[in-house]
C-alpha cells in the first residue's frame, strides 16, 4: 500500500506540474506577457511541490506509526476476561502471536480470543492502508485545486519554489546531525537502563566478564558479571598487534613511494594499496580463520608454544594487513605536504635520500603521521568482522598474544545476534559497550584531526 | 658543530672520508631496501589472500552431479495426484537398481547418502511437471551429496584410513561403480547463483543473498543519493560560514569515522525498536547503510561541486540567472559525472559492509529470495559470514566462492566508476 501511495504521489505531482505549467502558459503568451514574473515551468513546479511534499510526509509518518497504533488498538480490544491478571510481557507475547496469526503464520492451536483479535487486526490493517491512500489522495487534490487559484502573471512562483528547495536542502544537511543525535541518544538511553542494573564503576573497573546470565528464571547459567576490563584489554591487545604489524609496513611503503619510487612503481603500488583498502572486512575475517590462524597455530606448535585456535595474534595480524593502506596513504600525504624547498635544500647540501628522509621529512611530517596512526588505531578498535570471526568469545585478562581474547565489538555482536529482549542486562550491556566504543573512537578521531589540522596550518 | 668545521680544511680524499661516505650510502640503501621489503610484504599478503580464495573457491563453481534412472512406478505415484507420491521409495529403488549388491539396510543407507538429501523433491517436481512419465523411467541428473562432491573434486584423500575419511569404503565402491557407468559429471554450478541458502552445501546458493543485497542497496541509494546531494549543495553553495555550518561539517567528518557497528546499534534501537520495521528486512539494513554512506556522498558531491570553475557560475549569474538556476542548470549537471563516480564507490563500500547488517538481523537462515523490502533476507556479506560459520566442509569452498562473487561485484562497480570518470569527467 505504501508503494501504491508513493506511486500515486508521483503521478499526481506530475499532473499538478502540467496543470500549473499549462495555466501559466495561457497568460504567458498573451498580451502583457512582459509582466509575467516566473517561467511557466516554475508555476508547474510550484503546484507539484506543494502537492507532493505534504502528501509524502503524511504517507511516511502514517506508515511509521500505523503499526504501533494498531497494536495499541488490538491490545485494548482484547476482552477483559482475557487480559486480566496478565503481565505486560505476557500481553506482548499475545500481541506477537496475534501478529503472526494475522500474517498467516500459525503455530499450534491459538486461543479463540487470539483468533478473533487477529481477524480484527487484519480488518483494521486493511482499513488503515486504504484510509492512507484515500487521505493522501484527498489532500493532494485539495492542495492542487487551491494552489491552482494562486497562479497569476504577477505571482512569484520561482521564489516560492526556490524557498521550498532551500528548506529541503537545510533539512537534508540536518539529517547528518540527526544521525549523530540518534546515535548518542539511543546509546545513552539503553546504557542508562543498563547502569541502573549494574553500577557504572563495576562495569568500568570490574575484572570479571561473564554475560551469559539466565534470561528466564528457570535457566541454569552463571550469576553474571559485567566487569568490562578484560574486554577492553583484549581490544587493546588486538589493536596493538595490528598497529605493530601495520605501522612499519605502511610507513616504509610511504617512505619508499615518496623518496625512491619512480612513477612506474608508484602507478603499480598505489592501485594495489587501493585494492587492499577496498576488500570487505568479512573477507579478511575468513582469511584469518581459514589461513592465518591455522598457520600461526602450527608455527606455535613447532616452537613448542601453546597456541589457542583463535589466538589474538591471528586476528591482530590480519587486522594489521587491513590497516596497512590506511597508514601508508595517510603517511604518504603527510610526507608529500612537507614543503618542497625543505627537501631540495637538504639534498642540495649533499645529504643522501635517506638522510633527507630521516632528518628532514620525517620530523616535519611527524604530526601528520601521528594523526594517521591515531585514525588507524580508532579504525582497529572499531573493526568488527575480523575479530568476530577470528577472536574468541571468552574474556580473559592476558597480554599473551597466543591466548584467545575477546573484544568490545565481538561482545556486542554476540550479545545482539539472534532474538533480543530489551530488558535483559545482557542486551543492554551491548549498548553500554557501544557507548564506550563510540566515545573512544570519537575522541581518537577528534584528536587526530586536531593534530593534522594544526600541522597543516604551520606550512600554509 | 660549527667549531669542528672550522678547524681546518677537510681532506675529502682520505680513507676516513671515503669510509664515512660508504656508510652513509649503505644507510641509504638500507632504507630503500626496507621500503622494498615493506611493499613486497603488503603485495605478497594480498597475493596470498587472493590465491587462497581462488584456490578454495574455484571448486565450488562446479557441482558433481549423478545421472540416475528413476523408474516411476504406479504403485508409488498416483497419476491423479502426482504431487503426493511416495518419492522416497522411488529414489530408494532407483539407487538399489544401480548397486544390487547392497542388500543389508546399513548398506542401503550408505547408498542413499550418495545423492543429495532433497533428491526425492527433485524427482517429485520433475514428475509433477510432466506426469506422462508415470509408469516409465525418468532419467535425471541430480546434485551429489557433499562428501561425494568433495571426493569427485579430489578434496578427499582416498588413501586415508577409513575412520579418518568422510566417505567410507562402501560409498567409495558405489561411487566407483557410478564413475565406471559414466554417471558422474561436474558441470558449471548454476545453482550457486539461482538457489537460495540451504542446510545442504550441495544445494546452497547465493540468489537470496544477492536479492537481499540488491534491495538493501536500492534503499541505500534512494535515501543517500538525494539527501547527500541536497546537503552537499546547501553546505557548498548556500550555507553562510558560521558556527552552525561549522558544526554540521565537523559532524559529517566525524560520522564518516564512526565504527560501522555503532550504526548497527542505532538501526536496532531506532529503526527496529521504535519504528517497528521487521527484523532482517532489507529496508532496515538499507536505511542503516544509507546513514553510513551519507557522509561519503556529501564529501564526494562537495568535491565535485568545488571542481566546477567559478567562471561558469559568474557567467550564469551575469546573464540574470538566480542562484538556484545557476546551480540546477549549470553547476550540478557539470558536477554530475563526479557525483556519480563517488556514488558508485560509496555503494560498493556499502555492499561490503557486514557488521551493521548482523545487528539488524540480516543473518537469518532464509531459504527463498525475499519478495520485497519488508521480508526477511540475508545480504551477500552476511551470507558469507553464515557459511564461514557452518561446520560442513562443503561450505568452506562455498564461502570462498561467495567471496569471489562479492569481489566480482565490487570490481565491476569500481570499474564502472573508473570508466565514468575517464569518459565523462571534464578537466578544466
Amino acid at each position: 500500500m505504501v508503494g501504491y501511495s508513493l506511486l500515486l504521489i508521483v503521478i499526481l505531482s506530475l499532473v499538478a506540474y502540467y496543470v500549473g505549467r499549462g495555466s501559466a502558459r495561457r497568460f504567458a503568451g498573451g498580451a502583457g506577457s512582459d509582466k509575467v514574473h516566473s517561467l511557466p515551468g516554475y508555476h508547474g513546479a510550484f503546484i507539484a511541490v506543494w502537492v507532493g511534499i505534504p502528501a509524502f510526509v503524511l504517507v511516511v509518518l502514517w506508515a511509521s506509526f500505523q503499526g504501533a497504533m494498531l497494536d495499541n488498538l488490538v491490545i485494548s480490544s482484547l476482552p477483559q476476561a482475557f487480559t486480566d491478571g496478565k503481565s505486560p510481557a505476557e500481553l506482548n507475547l499475545a500481541l506477537s502471536e496475534i501478529r503472526n496469526l494475522a500474517s498467516g503464520r500459525i503455530f499450534g492451536e491459538p486461543a479463540p480470543e487470539i483468533r478473533a483479535a487477529a481477524e480484527r487486526l487484519l480488518a483494521w490493517q486493511h482499513i488503515a492502508s486504504w484510509a492512507m491512500v484515500v487521505v493522501a489522495a484527498a489532500l493532494m487534490i485539495l492542495v492542487l485545486v487551491f494552489a491552482r487559484t494562486r497562479i497569476a502573471p504577477r505571482f512569484r512562483a520561482r521564489n516560492n519554489v526556490e524557498r521550498v528547495l532551500s528548506a529541503l536542502m537545510v533539512f537534508c544537511s540536518v539529517v547528518a546531525i540527526l544521525t549523530t543525535v540518534g546515535i548518542i541518544v539511543s546509546l545513552l538511553y539503553e546504557s542508562i537502563a543498563f547502569f541502573r542494573l549494574v553500577p557504572i564503576h563495576e562495569f568500568l573497573f570490574g575484572l570479571k566478564w561473564e554475560p551469559q546470565i539466565a534470561i528466564r528464571a528457570d535457566q541454569v547459567a552463571g550469576a553474571g558479571a559485567f566487569g568490562a576490563v578484560p574486554v577492553f584489554a583484549g581490544t587493546l591487545l588486538i589493536s596493538a598487534i595490528a598497529l605493530i604489524v601495520a605501522i612499519p609496513i605502511g610507513l616504509f611503503t610511504a617512505i619508499y613511494l615518496v623518496e625512491y619510487a619512480d612513477d612506474r612503481v608508484r602507478n603499480v603500488v598505489k592501485p594495489i594499496m587501493e585494492i587492499l583498502a577496498g576488500i570487505p572486512t568479512v573477507v579478511f575475517g575468513f582469511f584469518a580463520v581459514l589461513t592465518v590462524a591455522p598457520a600461526i597455530r602450527e608455527a606455535g606448535g613447532l616452537m613448542g608454544i601453546a597456541t589457542s585456535p583463535n589466538s589474538a595474534l591471528a586476528a591482530g595480524f590480519v587486522m594489521g594487513i587491513m590497516i596497512i593502506p590506511f597508514i601508508s596513504s595517510l603517511s604518504d600525504d603527510a610526507l608529500r605536504s612537507v614543503p618542497r624547498a625543505m627537501r631540495d635544500g637538504s639534498l642540495a647540501m649533499g645529504a643522501t635520500a635517506s638522510e633527507t628522509m630521516t632528518k628532514v621529512l620525517l620530523p616535519a611530517a611527524l604530526p601528520g603521521i601521528m594523526g594517521g596512526i591515531l585514525l588507524a588505531a580508532s579504525r582497529a578498535i572499531g573493526e568488527t568482522m575480523i575479530v568476530v570471526m577470528a577472536a574468541g568469545l571468552i574474556a580473559t585478562l592476558t597480554i599473551n598474544p597466543m591466548d584467545s581474547v575477546t573484544t568490545v565489538t565481538v561482545q556486542i555482536v554476540s550479545m545482539l545476534i539472534g532474538d533480543t529482549s530489551f530488558d535483559s542486562p545482557k542486551t543492554l550491556a551491548a549498548f553500554a559497550l557501544g557507548l564506550v566504543l563510540f566515545i573512544v573512537t570519537l575522541g581518537l578521531n577528534i584528536l587526530a584531526l586536531q593534530i593534522v589540522k594544526k600541522y597543516r596550518e604551520q606550512y600554509e | 658543530m660549527s667549531e669542528t668545521a672550522l678547524t681546518g680544511p677537510v681532506d675529502w680524499t682520505s680513507d676516513q672520508a671515503a669510509g664515512r661516505r660508504r656508510s652513509r650510502h649503505a644507510a641509504n640503501r638500507r632504507l630503500q631496501f626496507y621500503g622494498i621489503a615493506a611493499i613486497s610484504t603488503a603485495v605478497g599478503l594480498l597475493g596470498i589472500l587472493i590465491a587462497t580464495l581462488v584456490i578454495g573457491g574455484y571448486p565450488a563453481f562446479f557441482q558433481t552431479k549423478l545421472t540416475i534412472d528413476f523408474p516411476i512406478k504406479a504403485e508409488y505415484v498416483d497419476a491423479a495426484d502426482p504431487a503426493a507420491g511416495n518419492y522416497r521409495n522411488v529414489v530408494r529403488d532407483a539407487l538399489r537398481e544401480l548397486a544390487p549388491e547392497a542388500t543389508t539396510p546399513a548398506q542401503q543407507r550408505q547408498l542413499g547418502q550418495l545423492l543429495t538429501n532433497n533428491a526425492q523433491f527433485f524427482v517429485r517436481d520433475a514428475v509433477v511437471a510432466n506426469p506422462s512419465v508415470i509408469g516409465r523411467t525418468l532419467t535425471l541428473t541430480l546434485p551429489a551429496a557433499d562428501p561425494i562432491d568433495q571426493l569427485n573434486k579430489g578434496l578427499i584423500d582416498r588413501d586415508l584410513p577409513e575412520s579418518q575419511r568422510r566417505v567410507n569404503d562402501l560409498q567409495l565402491g558405489y561411487y566407483d561403480t557410478l564413475v565406471a557407468g559414466g554417471r558422474v559429471s561436474a558441470p558449471f554450478n548454476w545453482a550457486l547463483f539461482f538457489n537460495s541458502d540451504s542446510r545442504f552445501p550441495e544445494l546452497a546458493g547465493l540468489a537470496g543473498a544477492i536479492t537481499g543485497s540488491f534491495y538493501a542497496l536500492l534503499i541505500c541509494f534512494l535515501i543517500s543519493f538525494p539527501v547527500g546531494i541536497a546537503a552537499a549543495i546547501y553546505l557548498e553553495e548556500f550555507a553562510p560560514r558560521n558556527r552552525w555550518t561549522y558544526l554540521i561539517e565537523v559532524n559529517i567528518n566525524n560520522l564518516a569515522a564512526v565504527p560501522s557497528i555503532v550504526f548497527g546499534l542505532l538501526g536496532l534501537a531506532v529503526f527496529i525498536q521504535i519504528f517497528g520495521i521487521p527484523r532482517s528486512a532489507p529496508l532496515a539494513g538499507g536505511m542503516v547503510l544509507a546513514l553510513m554512506t551519507l557522509p561519503t556522498m556529501i564529501i564526494v558531491t562537495r568535491n565535485a561541486l568545488k571542481a566546477v570553475p567559478p567562471s561558469i557560475r559568474e557567467g550564469a549569474l551575469g546573464v540574470g540567472a538566480s542562484k538556484h538556476q545557476v546551480i540546477m542548470h549549470h553547476v550540478l549537471p557539470l558536477a554530475l559525472p563526479g557525483i556519480l563516480t563517488g556514488t558508485i564507490i560509496g555503494l560498493a563500500q556499502a555492499l561490503g559492509e557486514t557488521a551493521p547488517l548482523l545487528l539488524v538481523g540480516m543473518n537469518a537462515f532464509i531459504t527463498s529470495p525475499p519478495g520485497g523490502i519488508l521480508e526477511a533476507s540475508t545480504a551477500l556479506p552476511t551470507q558469507i559470514f553464515i557459511w564461514a560459520d557452518s561446520p560442513e566442509r562443503g561450505f568452506t569452498s562455498r564461502t570462498s566462492a561467495g567471496i569471489l562473487v562479492l569481489l566480482g561485484f565490487l570490481i565491476v562497480m569500481n570499474g564502472i566508476a573508473i570508466f565514468l570518470r575517464q569518459r565523462l569527467e571534464r578537466r578544466w
